[in-house]
């Protein structure tokens, strides 16, 4: 079953780099402010400028 | 701290002094471009679910031609949906919501130009070779190494695109979108690049590099993890997109994504050994893909209840908005198949649902409810949102919202139904202990099943019909703003550049991307280096008598890949009662080494062929092949006519052989030279004997290598039992 190793190996790997950035994002502060980031998509239109670039 | 002056802390400012908004604007036409390939795949691949659904009603409409039938049509439809519909989905959503997230255009108007020709080219090129019987036999990874490597490199584009994107934004905040955005990215390339390991034998025709019992497992951790991370993970980033943004109110609980996020990559990518239950994988490689299983539904269904629940105290603006109430069907499918999942992967469930069509209404409930009704939803809300104009009929799309799901009704009550009574007859034995049905009896009495399956499709694709003209009307009424001005302040400079700076600057200054990349880049090569000792130490025999196929029955077998009979039949008994008395001795791990690709299949429409070889002779064969329903009355199988005009290649067998020997099969050194020669004496055997049966039969053909094939399997294990017997 050495095809095991290889998925292992492969799993591994991917969880890890998904464990580096998990780690990067609580020490940037990604999540210090729940209720901010909830909000602030659906104001993203609010800026508008009726113009069309051409 | 009022909303300005936080938001410029946010971005790094705090004096209001400092700054000056840049403008910019957002590229619309590729999300526009994306929407209409979203749609005209859409329709196509539901096309070929609904011929390929009539087929197993009316055999005829098969039509006798190769390119037409069932098992070319449906890897077509598969593939159609999920990489064209469900792919340009993802791809339409992501371009309009990674650059109003990340505040920023898109970082390179040619690369998503090129990303979106390149995945529109790999799509007609998968239509074209499946059709032409190209394939590698992988269930949703059928397309051939030449498509493969071109699927890596648009994928590539994507990435470069999206993460130049998210490393120009100008919102410090990545929001959890984006999250899924980024781990459908690096797994969906990891899952291709590991699972699309092939020796080419020639300019587009290859052999699995894993054999057997090695070949379904990596297949299935794929195909999982397919439905995972192409199907789930997007999908999920544009409902936390779309669904606050079409309730216009903030997600129910911003926590609840951020834990689920992490919860469910952690999890997913080990559940795929749920696909092999009481195969011939080690047991405690099945309980691993059980434990796991079970435990992904606390992370589902926290997607299925943060969407939900985002719609708290609206649930008036459902009745009104159209929008609404297809992303709450939809999220609705997506809690009922991630509850079903875990459930279908405890092991005594699963040995009445596998290989039954309960494993089709479970998929369809995801593929039509969750991934079909958000993309719906995503359009009526999109389409006029950058056409500057309203949604030319809301009570057109009210009769779609009703049409689908009733047809997604119609489709999934008749196969969980199907599915139930195939199996409870496939497992019932009469009071003298002998089976009670023939195989034949359970398939004649889906007929009903499989015609109301069909009517809900036509209702389904009615429903995609109506959209299309819908969203057509709305194009017209209105102008596309290709390129929607937008404005946001800079992020606050980090470092201070000085002079000319070396190439690789820029990553070092980004620890993670860096990590990242490198691991892929380590991942990627560490692994080709290390496959070929790995697999090919596997594949000597543990039972001695399973030897090589021969020539003739290696180009049989191509051809059984080739017209996509394991789309019906499986190779694989399980080790239960009911199986062994209908089928015979259960299937072991060793009998599968020589198997570049395996074809263990995972759905029964026709029986079990494992241990096929021998129960016939040749000339039932050989008829039945001719007219399947000649031989069996009744049976919904097509008929292989052209197998009976087609000369067997020659010409290419001494490539194939040496590409099995380079995959460490053993035949002798130089085998590949007078491999022909065996070829054609093998050939005469079999024509000899259907001419015994009156049957006059050209040994050049088609058929011949099939019946040499069919003839073989599972006899290996018999000669065995004979030799252990005498002794």
């Amino acid at each position: 079953m050495s095809a095991l190793f290889l998925l292992v190996i492969a799993s591994i790997l991917v969880a890890a780099a998904f464990l580096i950035a998990f780690i990067w994002s609580v020490k940037t502060n990604q999540y210090e402010d729940e209720k901010g980031a909830a909000m602030r998509i659906l104001y993203d239109d609010s800026i508008k400028i009726k113009q069309v670039k051409n | 701290m009022s909303f300005t002056s936080r938001f410029l802390h946010d971005s790094g400012y705090d004096q209001p002094g400092d700054v000056v908004p840049d403008k910019f604007y957002y590229d619309n036409k590729i999300v526009k471009w994306f929407a209409y390939a979203t749609i005209l795949w859409g329709l196509v691949g539901m096309l070929a679910g609904l011929t390929i659904a009539f087929q197993l009603v009316y055999p005829q409409l098969n039509l006798g031609i190769a390119q037409t039938t069932f098992g070319r049509v449906r890897p077509v439809h598969t593939n159609a949906i999920i990489f064209a519909f469900v792919g340009n989905g993802i791809f339409m959503g992501v371009y309009y919501a990674l650059q109003r997230l990340c505040k920023a255009r898109m970082y390179s108007d040619f690369l998503s130009k090129l990303h979106f020709w390149g995945w529109q080219l790999i799509i007609v090129l998968a239509a074209v070779t499946l059709l032409s019987g190209y394939t590698t036999g992988k269930e949703y990874a059928e397309l051939e190494w030449p498509i493969d490597i071109l699927i890596t490199i648009i994928w590539v584009v994507f990435g470069i695109n999206m993460f130049g994107t998210i490393i120009k934004r100008r919102e410090r905040h990545l929001y959890v979108a984006i999250w899924f955005f980024i781990a459908t990215f690096v797994t969906v390339a990891m899952l291709h690049i590991v699972n699309s390991m092939e020796i080419p034998f020639s300019w587009i025709k290859s052999y699995s590099l894993y054999a057997g019992v090695q070949d379904a497992l990596v297949q299935w951790w794929y195909g999982h993890n397919a439905v995972a991370f192409f199907l789930t993970t997007p999908y999920l980033g544009l409902m936390y997109y779309f669904m606050p943004k079409a309730a216009n109110r903030p997600v129910y609980s911003y926590r609840l994504s951020i834990i689920h996020f992490w919860a469910l990559i952690f999890l997913y990518i080990w559940a795929g050994p749920h696909h092999l239950l009481y195969t011939a994988l080690p047991d405690w490689a099945q309980s691993l893909g059980t434990v796991f299983s079970i435990m992904l539904i606390a992370p589902s269904w926290g997607g299925m209840i943060n969407g939900l629940f985002t719609l708290r105290g609206a649930w008036d603006k459902v009745r009104e908005d159209v929008v609404l109430k297809f992303m709450v069907v939809a999220v609705t499918a997506y809690g009922m198949a991630t509850f079903e999942g875990p459930m279908l992967s405890i092991k005594s469930v699963n040995a009445i649902s596998h290989f039954t069509d309960w494993t089709i209404a479970h998929v369809h409930v995801g593929a039509l409810g969750w991934n079909g009704f958000l993309t719906f939803g995503i359009l009526y809300w999109l389409i006029p949102r950058i056409f500057g104009v309203k949604l030319f009929s809301q009570k057109l799309a009210n009769w779609h919202f009703w049409i689908g799901t009733l047809g997604i009704v119609f489709y999934a009550v008749p196969m969980y139904w199907a599915g139930f009574m195939q199996s409870f007859m496939w497992k019932e034995f009469t009071p003298e202990g002998q089976l009670k049905y023939q195989f034949l009896e359970t398939v004649k009495v889906m007929r009903p099943f499989y015609l109301t399956r069909a009517i809900g499709g036509v209702l389904y694709l009615s429903g995609a019909i109506m959209m299309t003209y819908n969203l057509i009307k709305t194009v017209r009424s209105g102008k596309a703003i290709n390129d929607e001005a937008a404005e946001a302040l800079p992020l606050a400079k980090v470092y201070v550049p000085h002079g000319s700076q070396h190439w690789h600057r820029w990553i070092e200054r980004r620890p993670m991307q860096m990590l990242v990349l490198s691991l892929v880049v380590v991942a990627i090569g560490g692994l080709i280096e290390m496959l070929p000792t790995f697999m090919i130490k596997s594949n000597i025999p543990t039972i001695s008598s399973v030897k090589p196929y021969t020539p003739l029955e290696l180009q049989g077998r191509d051809i059984y890949v080739r017209e996509g009979c394991y789309l019906c039949h499986s190779q694989m008994i399980r080790p239960f009662r009911s199986e062994v008395a209908r089928y015979g001795e259960y299937s072991k791990a060793g009998e599968f080494v020589y198997d570049h690709p395996f074809q263990w299949g995972s759905k029964r429409t026709g029986p079990d062929l494992a241990r096929i070889g021998g129960k016939y002779p040749d000339s039932w064969h050989f008829n039945h092949m001719y007219e399947p329903s000649s031989m069996s009355p009744g049976s919904i199988m097509p008929n292989y006519v052209w197998l009976f005009d087609n000369d067997i290649d020659t010409a290419i067998t001494p490539a194939k052989i040496r590409a099995m020997q380079k995959l460490g099969v053993p035949y002798a050194e130089g085998f590949d030279k007078t491999a022909n020669d065996d070829l054609r004496k093998q050939a005469l055997e079999i024509a000899g004997r259907l001419n015994k049966d009156n049957i006059k039969a050209n040994n050049n053909k088609e058929i011949i290598a099939l019946i040499a094939y069919l003839q073989r399997m599972g006899t290996d294990i018999k000669l065995e039992h004979k030799i252990v017997a005498t002794n």
